[in-house]
């Protein structure tokens, strides 16, 4: 009984030190821990299979959102607006930014479900805090592969995704320019709008 | 797709571009699109045709081809475009390149049936993606305004310079016999197209504005194509990334300029 006790007390301690909190995953194996875990469920995933949104981002929400800085997102996103916004502004923008990208994103994963990933040789110096994984995906009939590259930056809490650059074009400054004539038009409120009202309107089109 | 219409559809095209950069009205937004008007008028007008003719062939052809003939189409046509992505590479001092490009069309065109089976990349030999555009982009030509051509699709100034080298150099445009020529470049333009379905869904339900999104997406495309990938990454915060080393353009076939020119 206090053997049993000692072990679990040293269990407990081992798990606590700081040694282990340091170990953290490195960004390239969370990549690709993460990307296989979501293949795997939707090629077996019923619902999905038949091409439910919902219960795709359903998984997005659980097993890939955690990994992501969706402030840093938007911000890089909204480019230099971002710092007039107050902090209630953001919020709001980060949220339905968010929203639209866990939709495309999802949506993406379905389109995609059959093709193959393949993971670049990954090289990282000590003490890095931004790194590029670079993936590629390959797709049945078509003659070249689409590179994949995930930007990550170190935080408190792990390596968080802020960027994912699709064949060479960011999927998240690709919004610069119609986000700045959103707010042009209209606001931060405007675009927040905006946003919202898509979201909406793919929400009604989806399964 | 692009290399695909016949020489008097190049020389439209460079009309169009001529008239559209002298004769330029200014509309919003971004500094690389002075003619954003005469733009989205072309853009609207490529997207009625492949909403009306491109798209639906291409759909049936996805539905109807199974998918291993599919990649062979595609790769028959990849291997012909080897050879000048290999003359690219090695006019922009790439020999090495250049030497696997070579390499490719040698194999290919022999252990893999005419180009059907690409053998090559099964033996390690990286297909590239190149182009004239490109390569003046490499010679230090900087890119000038974005473009929307009829057909075509979304170009800059120089990626129109480029597309007509490219088209000059499509050996399936020198194919003497007519009618062979002529169904060469539209069974290409409808494998080209089919493998942008489903990236031309995707397009659909992200873009607030979907020609806004086509072209941040062409020009941040082509800086990485004229960087092979490794474009210079620029401050989030300071704006336009000014392209002096340049965005450039793409070769035939790239994924975000067929989905765009969808």
């Amino acid at each position: 009984m206090k053997l049993f006790a000692l072990m679990l007390a040293s269990v407990a301690s081992f798990l606590l030190s700081p040694g282990v909190q340091a170990q953290e995953t490195a960004p390239d194996v969370l990549v690709k821990n993460v990307t296989n875990e979501v293949l795997d469920i939707i090629r077996k995933d019923k619902d999905i299979k038949a091409g439910s949104t919902k219960r795709a981002i359903e998984l997005v929400d659980h097993k890939v959102l955690p990994h992501f800085n969706f402030s840093r997102m938007t911000a890089l996103a909204v480019g230099r607006d971002w710092r007039q916004a107050t902090p209630e502004q953001q919020k709001a923008l980060t949220e339905a930014f968010k929203e639209l990208l866990v939709r495309t994103y999802s949506n993406a994963l379905i389109a995609y479900k059959n093709e193959t990933v393949d993971y670049r040789p990954f090289k990282m110096q000590a003490g890095e805090t931004d790194v590029t994984v670079r993936t590629q995906i390959h797709q049945p009939g078509a003659k070249q592969p689409i590179t994949l590259d995930y930007s990550l930056e170190k935080t408190a809490k792990g390596w968080k995704v802020y960027d994912v650059v699709v064949a060479g074009v960011s999927l998240v400054t690709n919004y610069r320019s119609s986000f700045a004539t959103e707010i042009r038009n209209g606001g931060i409120d405007g675009l927040v709008k905006t946003l919202q009202a898509k979201n909406k309107s793919l929400e009604a089109s989806a399964k | 797709m692009k290399t695909g219409l016949s020489r008097q559809i190049s020389k439209l095209a460079i009309a169009v571009a001529a008239a559209g950069l002298l004769g330029g009205c200014a509309t919003s937004g971004n500094p690389k699109d002075p003619i954003e008007g005469f733009n989205r008028a072309m853009f609207g007008f490529n997207e009625g045709l492949d909403k009306v003719i491109i798209k639906p062939v291409a759909t049936g052809y996805e539905a109807v081809l199974p998918s291993p003939l599919q990649t062979g189409v595609s790769n028959f046509f990849s291997n012909i475009a080897d050879l000048m992505i290999g003359v690219n590479n090695l006019i922009q001092g790439k020999p090495a390149q250049a030497a696997s490009d070579a390499g490719r069309v040698l194999v290919n065109t022999t252990m893999g049936f005419l180009g059907i089976i690409d053998v090559a990349s099964t033996m390690g030999m990286e297909k590239h993606e190149e182009d004239f555009g490109q390569t003046f982009g490499r010679w230090g030509m900087g890119d000038g305004a974005y473009v929307v051509l009829p057909f075509f699709g979304p170009r800059t100034a120089r990626d129109t310079i480029g597309l007509v080298f490219d088209v000059a150099t499509d050996p399936v445009s020198h194919i003497d016999h007519i009618p062979s020529r002529n169904t060469l470049l539209a069974v290409r333009v409808i494998s080209d197209r089919a493998q942008f379905l489903k990236a031309d869904k995707v397009i659909e339900e992200a873009a607030l504005d979907k020609y806004s999104y086509v072209r941040d997406a062409y020009l941040q495309r082509r800086q990485s194509l004229i960087h092979d990938g490794n474009p210079p990454k620029f401050d989030p915060y300071s704006g336009s990334q000014d392209g002096k080393v340049s965005e450039a353009p793409q070769e035939g076939t790239s994924a975000a300029q067929v989905a765009t020119r969808n």
